[in-house]
């Protein structure tokens, strides 16, 4: 667990107007684990994933990828960089199925150049078919590939679900951004989505941001709550589990 | 993760896609399945001129330039959801790049002016795309129909240079020596054999890595970037490979007119390009076909609808335009699709999805 952080993010504030959003928050995300950020409405969650994806500029602080500032890359260095993310729109490709909805995730092992593509080169004839076979590698993994020709819009909000999510595995990153991953799924369904981020833990850093507070302490190493934009504990589950200002956030005056 | 129920229904509201089944038309390549069709399309045209009178084998080449103008208007509307009404001035860039290299440099040979041609009015595309990746929907809209509007002008500006409003008349002489047919039936093969490798070029993209990343880029930008993809690269890039077809389209008019003149690149005709594509199908390289050929086949019947009750030529000149409009209005209403969609349909029901096809 004391490996060197993968992503690390340092007294990073951002403010929208006279809003505090994000208020000297730092952590650190180590390989091979799931971290969890909870807190309640508007505590500045999902600012943070947009940070660290480079819609927000933070007024202070910066976030590192392995020690290296991603304060220059765009958003769509990301993924080259070996970070994927779900969103909670899901933000599905409605005009497309769902076997070429997590084959644009792939995008990040093509070989093939955009020429190549356009003169039918040999090279992006394989290189369509290993990405082909990656994406469907994919999605057996997570029980959709019977819905591989379907357009996203006309299956069940669980299915779509996992096909965000398999857009973001195929890229096979080295940290999984989640946002939301557990809502507006059923028990059942939270339940399986355990087991799978647990199985994740030997490929990829997992951070997740989340209110489904029991799903978040069963399922992490490693949890940071904010509250208002400030981070009010951090540590493992149990620790977390026991901090009175924790509770307080959640039960108490802040509500 | 769902019941069973739930994945029964979601299976018939997906059209009963079963997993583990073969890919379709797994066999063939794309490049090659694509170049059979193009061959078979080529051959198809030789035979019809073969036996049509050099009239028709004026309209059988128009529809051919229609097409390539109108299936690069579908990769940029259709996969990247850009929106040009601005069509006609990348015709009328590549038309005057071709009048005035046969004027000027009478000795390259005119497969040389076309892809000079094509690189112009690419250049000019990626000129467009780059001011255009930054607006959306009416705004681009807005601006490229200020392309369309404001381009064929300067004309006016150059008439020395340019011809005013007579614009350029040219001969060229392509037929190689020792073939004897008729000038427009070569006219037509010429058009045609352009049209149909620009067509192979378009189906790669449609079917490919490519085009998978414009549908992207349309659907959803943040997505798209999140998956790795530049979007304003993707976008700029639908515009030059859009802007090439319509600089080819546009030289092979001059070509097939022996001039270029900016009469025939009215803001009425990027419209009647953009109604052809809708009229089709968007998205579709097919749509686009069907396009083509309706905007041919309802000028020519508007002709002699005309022509048999002898309405003035004011009136006359307006007629095909009038009829269009009208069609488009019902296709609009009745098949949102397009005629391709319609047409997919009925055979066999084959595909499900809302591929851009080859």
């Amino acid at each position: 667990m004391q490996s060197d952080p993968a992503l690390t993010v340092s007294a990073t504030t951002v403010r929208f107007g006279g809003l505090t959003a994000l208020d000297d928050v730092s952590l650190a995300v180590r390989p091979g684990t799931v971290h969890g950020v909870i807190g309640p409405n508007g505590a500045g969650k999902t600012t943070l994933f947009n940070v660290i994806c480079g819609f927000v500029r933070p007024v202070r602080g910066e976030v590192l990828w392995r020690g290296e500032s991603l304060r220059h890359h765009r958003t769509h260095d990301l993924a080259r960089l070996g970070i994927t993310r779900t969103v909670q729109g899901l933000g599905l490709f409605a005009g497309a199925t769902v076997l070429d909805n997590v084959l644009v995730g792939a995008h990040r092992h093509r070989g093939s150049s955009a020429l190549g593509t356009l003169l039918g080169l040999r090279g992006a004839v394989r290189d369509e078919r290993r990405l082909t076979e990656r994406a469907l590698g994919v999605l057996d993994e997570l029980d959709i590939a019977r819905w591989r020709d379907a357009l996203p819009g006309a299956l069940p909000y669980g299915v779509r679900k996992r096909v965000a999510l398999a857009r973001a595995l195929v890229a096979e990153p080295e940290l999984l951004l989640l946002d939301e991953p557990a809502s507006g799924l059923s028990e059942v369904e939270v339940e399986e989505l355990v087991v799978l981020l647990r199985g994740l833990t030997d490929r990829t850093a997992v951070l997740l941001v989340e209110h489904h507070v029991d799903m978040v302490m069963r399922v992490c190493d490693h949890i940071t709550v904010l509250d208002f934009g400030r981070v009010i504990a951090d540590g493992p589950p149990e620790q977390v589990r026991a901090d009175e200002r924790v509770t307080e956030a959640y039960l108490g005056t802040a509500g | 993760m769902v019941s069973q129920e739930e994945i029964q229904a979601a299976e018939s509201r997906a059209g009963g896609i079963r997993s583990g089944r073969a890919p379709r038309r797994a066999a063939l390549p794309p490049l090659v399945r694509h170049l059979l069709w193009a061959l078979l399309a080529f051959a198809v045209v030789v035979a019809v001129s073969s036996v049509v009178d050099p009239f028709t084998n004026v309209r059988v080449a128009t529809v051919g330039y229609l097409l390539l103008a109108a299936a690069g208007l579908t990769v940029l509307t259709g996969l990247t959801g850009q929106v040009s009404l601005g069509h006609g001035a990348f015709l009328f860039v590549g038309a005057y790049t071709v009048a005035l290299l046969v004027t000027h440099v009478p000795s390259l040979p005119f497969w040389a002016d076309l892809l000079i041609a094509a690189a112009v009015s690419g250049v000019a595309g990626v000129l467009t795309g780059a001011a255009a990746a930054r607006l959306h929907g009416p705004y681009l809209a807005g601006a490229t129909l200020a392309l369309a509007v404001g381009l064929p002008a300067i004309t006016q500006r150059f008439p020395d240079f340019l011809g005013g409003s007579n614009g350029l008349g040219f001969t060229v002489n392509s037929m190689p020596a020792g073939l004897d047919v008729p000038t427009t039936r070569w006219q037509a093969w010429v058009v045609w054999a352009t049209v149909l490798l620009g067509m192979v070029v378009l189906a790669n993209i449609t079917s490919g890595r490519v085009g998978r990343e414009m549908r992207a880029v349309r659907d959803d930008e943040v997505s798209a970037a999140l998956a790795g993809i530049r979007v304003g690269r993707t976008k700029v890039l639908a515009f030059l490979v859009s802007a090439v077809c319509g600089g080819l389209a546009g030289g092979l008019q001059a070509f097939l007119l022996g001039t270029a003149a900016p009469g025939s690149f009215t803001p009425a005709l990027s419209l009647t390009l953009l109604a052809a594509v809708v009229l089709g199908g968007v998205g579709s390289l097919w749509g686009a076909l069907w396009g083509a050929l309706a905007l041919v086949a309802l000028q020519a019947g508007a002709e002699e609808l005309a022509h048999g009750l002898s309405l003035r030529t004011d009136v006359a000149n307006f007629l095909p335009l009038a009829i269009f409009g009208v069609v488009l209005i019902v296709v609009v209403l009745v098949l949102p699709q397009g005629i391709h969609g319609l047409l997919r349909k009925i055979p066999l029901r084959r595909r499900k999805d809302s591929h851009v096809e080859g």
